[in-house]
């Protein structure tokens, strides 16, 4: 169960070898988290994220693998963690993504529909499936890694805005549909953050590190706000930039 | 009628949806637990400040229906009591005809259920020991059927409901033993303190004096007068104490209240500055020494009950009380909390310090001998959680423990250091309810 302070004692993370996402469980080990399963492509990498929690304290760590380009297996995955979880799932952290390069969408329906069906149609999917386990539980707590990028769309990388976008918007929505239920859903808008993900990509203003970034998430997971902007200041800066006029908007270094 | 509703405990914290139940009968609480699928849980009037009267996604039995209350034998103070009766009720009828309720809290709103849930306690813990000491019998529902308990009929079941928070059946009425009064007043001393030893000091010395003693301790204050306080110690008034009108009137019940919160405004209102602000004043305004003041009962008594609701006071982000107890040999874990709290400028109201007598049987109960201490404190500043988790060590360390109807937020694993023979109550469980259908939030989260 969730305590006073929102502190979850079971987590489920969807995309469980995100650098941050990983960060962030550690950090909730270390305060009332017990049972974590963690679902992702890569066993071998699921079981080292595995191993490192239960070092830090964690009593049981399972994990489970699946093809998020494949949305049809959304439902079977989150039918297997509650299995799994034997009891209340109090936090699900929802870290399913690529980020690709733009240059490789441009042209190319393929790729882009795959980019569409990981980012957002799997996780869009899940979140489906999880509604009323989450319902019926009556508790909940639902955080889902969305990204400045969707806040204002940058032609540099718009593909991936757009799936943001989108991820961000059902979120939100989702969340005023279950909130008089108890259930508490968050959208993580984090800036450039230096992580696997990002590797070789230059760096953007506000960048942090991965432990910056799962501080100030663990802490925005405790507050009542629909959205967790990391770094804060990102909140203020896309603000403006979101109410730039499209003609600056365009003149913005891509 | 049955229905879905969002339920938090006093705090406003971690709240979860249940199915609601409001039975009237013992008939209808064995019906209501036959008939639902998931687990159960019984609730009163929601005073527990944490999660002890919630069950996410199971049912709830709101039992504020069980109300029954039988005349008070007048040979030996007996009364018959429904579980969800509230004190307040219980004492408008027993004030006007000379009886008290033996135990009460800080507030007249609890019912007999969770009263016994709780096993709770006032401020003659150290003379009159605390509710399960006054229950001659009860009523208990279990899964495995309907018992009617006394310590002497079955030890284990009795003392395992005694602050068991409902994890050993539903309780749907109790025998009760009041006891006599005079009047409805109380003869007060009331001594002003500069620091927390001259008052630790002043109650080891001169509380066995009095029925009533307590303590109200400023915990924002640092320096030489941190946990300076005020200590109030009273007995029950004889008439023959009385003057002008309430002589004429010696046994009057509590009036309603009259001031009421009726919306939650914003987080932060009450914060440091604003509750330093109080904490000054209110310790101005105590006299340095006063002798045999008469106070009514409630002004006594029951403090909270001026201000309905006042727990919105807190905002939406809610509160939590931390309430623990050390034996008298570990009173400087009192200081330490104290030094702790006001180090970390953790906004807080005045700290309710109080010495208990010895504890009773019950492998839940949270009164032992020794020291109290309990204060509120808003959800919000970032430091909070790593503090009281510090005091939570501190506590199991010196062999003390936190009072789980203030509960809202310690981990499973220091429950079981806390509360050592937990073991009892499992046993009592295995038999009464072998499938835990009986469970709570707070069971859930305390691993109970």
């Amino acid at each position: 169960m969730r305590n006073a302070f929102g502190q979850p004692q079971s987590v489920l993370v969807l995309g469980g070898t995100s650098d941050i996402a990983v960060a962030v469980v550690e950090r909730l080990v270390a305060q009332r988290t017990s049972t974590v399963i963690l679902a992702g492509r890569d066993q071998a990498r699921l079981d080292a994220v595995a191993s490192s929690l239960k070092e830090k304290g964690a009593s049981t760590v399972e994990t489970m693998t699946f093809d998020a380009s494949d949305p049809s297996t959304a439902p079977g995955v989150i039918d297997d963690a509650f299995a799994k979880a034997g009891g209340t799932i109090d936090l699900v952290l929802i870290a399913v993504g690529i980020l690709g390069n733009q240059d490789d969408f441009d042209d190319d329906p393929v790729a882009t529909t795959k980019l569409f069906d990981v980012n957002l149609t799997w996780p869009v999917a899940a979140m489906t499936a999880l509604r009323p386990k989450l319902l019926a539980q009556g508790t909940g707590h639902v955080a889902v890694f969305s990204s400045v990028a969707g806040v204002r769309v940058r032609r540099a990388n718009f593909a991936y805005g757009s799936t943001k976008a989108g991820l961000d918007a059902f979120t939100l929505g989702y969340g005023d549909s279950v909130r008089s239920s108890g259930i508490k859903v968050q959208a993580i808008r984090p800036g450039f953050v230096r992580s696997k993900m990002t590797e070789g990509l230059s760096e953007a203003p506000f960048t942090t590190d991965i432990d910056q970034a799962a501080d100030t998430i663990v802490k925005g997971l405790s507050s009542s706000s629909d959205v967790i902007w990391s770094p804060p200041v990102l909140q203020g800066v896309f603000f403006i930039l979101k109410n730039l006029p499209a003609m600056i908007w365009r003149k913005m270094p891509g | 009628m049955a229905h879905q509703e969002l339920l938090t405990g006093w705090g406003n914290t971690a709240p979860s949806l249940a199915t609601v139940e409001r039975p009237r009968s013992l008939d209808e609480v064995v019906d209501d637990l036959a008939a639902s699928t998931g687990d159960v849980i019984a609730r009163g009037l929601g005073r527990s400040y944490g999660d002890a009267a919630q069950c996410a996604g199971g049912t709830v039995l709101d039992n504020r229906g069980l109300w029954h209350l039988s005349p008070i034998d007048p040979a030996t103070g007996l009364v018959e009591v429904g579980a969800g009766v509230s004190l307040d009720e219980l004492l408008a009828t027993a004030i006007p005809s000379g009886w008290f309720v033996p135990v009460t809290p800080g507030t007249r709103q609890v019912t007999i259920g969770g009263a016994i849930a709780a096993d709770i306690h006032g401020k003659n813990h150290h003379v009159d020991g605390s509710f399960m000491n006054h229950i001659m019998a009860m009523t208990l529902v279990t899964p495995a059927g309907t018992v009617e308990v006394s310590p002497e009929s079955d030890p284990d079941l009795f003392w395992a409901t005694a602050g068991g928070m409902g994890l050993t059946g539903v309780v749907t009425k109790a025998t009760l033993r009041m006891i006599p009064i005079e009047t409805s007043y109380v003869t007060v001393d009331t001594e002003r303190f500069e620091n927390l030893d001259s008052i630790m000091e002043a109650m080891i010395t001169g509380d066995d004096d009095y029925r009533y003693s307590v303590a109200w301790v400023d915990c924002m204050t640092k320096g030489p007068k941190m946990g300076r306080g005020v200590l109030t110690r009273g007995d029950h008034a004889t008439r023959e104490m009385l003057e002008g009108r309430s002589a004429t009137r010696p046994l009057v019940a509590p009036g309603a209240t009259k001031l009421t919160v009726p919306i939650t405004p914003p987080s932060g209102l009450l914060n440091q500055l604003s509750i330093k602000a109080f904490n000054e004043a209110w310790f101005r305004k105590a006299p340095k020494k006063r002798d045999g003041e008469i106070q009514s009962l409630g002004t006594f008594f029951h403090p909270l009950d001026g201000v309905a609701w006042w727990n919105r006071l807190h905002g939406h982000r809610g509160f939590l009380q931390y309430q623990f107890v050390v034996d008298d040999a570990h009173g400087d874990v009192v200081r330490h909390a104290i030094e702790r709290l006001s180090g970390a400028n953790v906004p807080s109201f005045l700290a309710v310090l109080k010495r208990f007598g010895p504890g009773d049987p019950g492998p839940l109960s949270f009164p032992m001998k020794g020291w109290t201490l309990a204060l509120d404190v808003p959800i919000g500043p970032p430091q909070l959680p790593g503090v009281l988790d510090e005091l939570d060590g501190l506590v199991a360390d010196a062999g003390g423990r936190l009072y789980l109807a203030k509960d809202s937020r310690l981990s499973a694993e220091l429950l079981r250091t806390m509360y050592p023979q937990i073991d009892k109550l499992e046993a009592v469980r295995a038999r009464v309810d072998p499938e835990h259908r009986l469970n709570s939030d707070l069971a859930r989260r305390l691993e109970i």
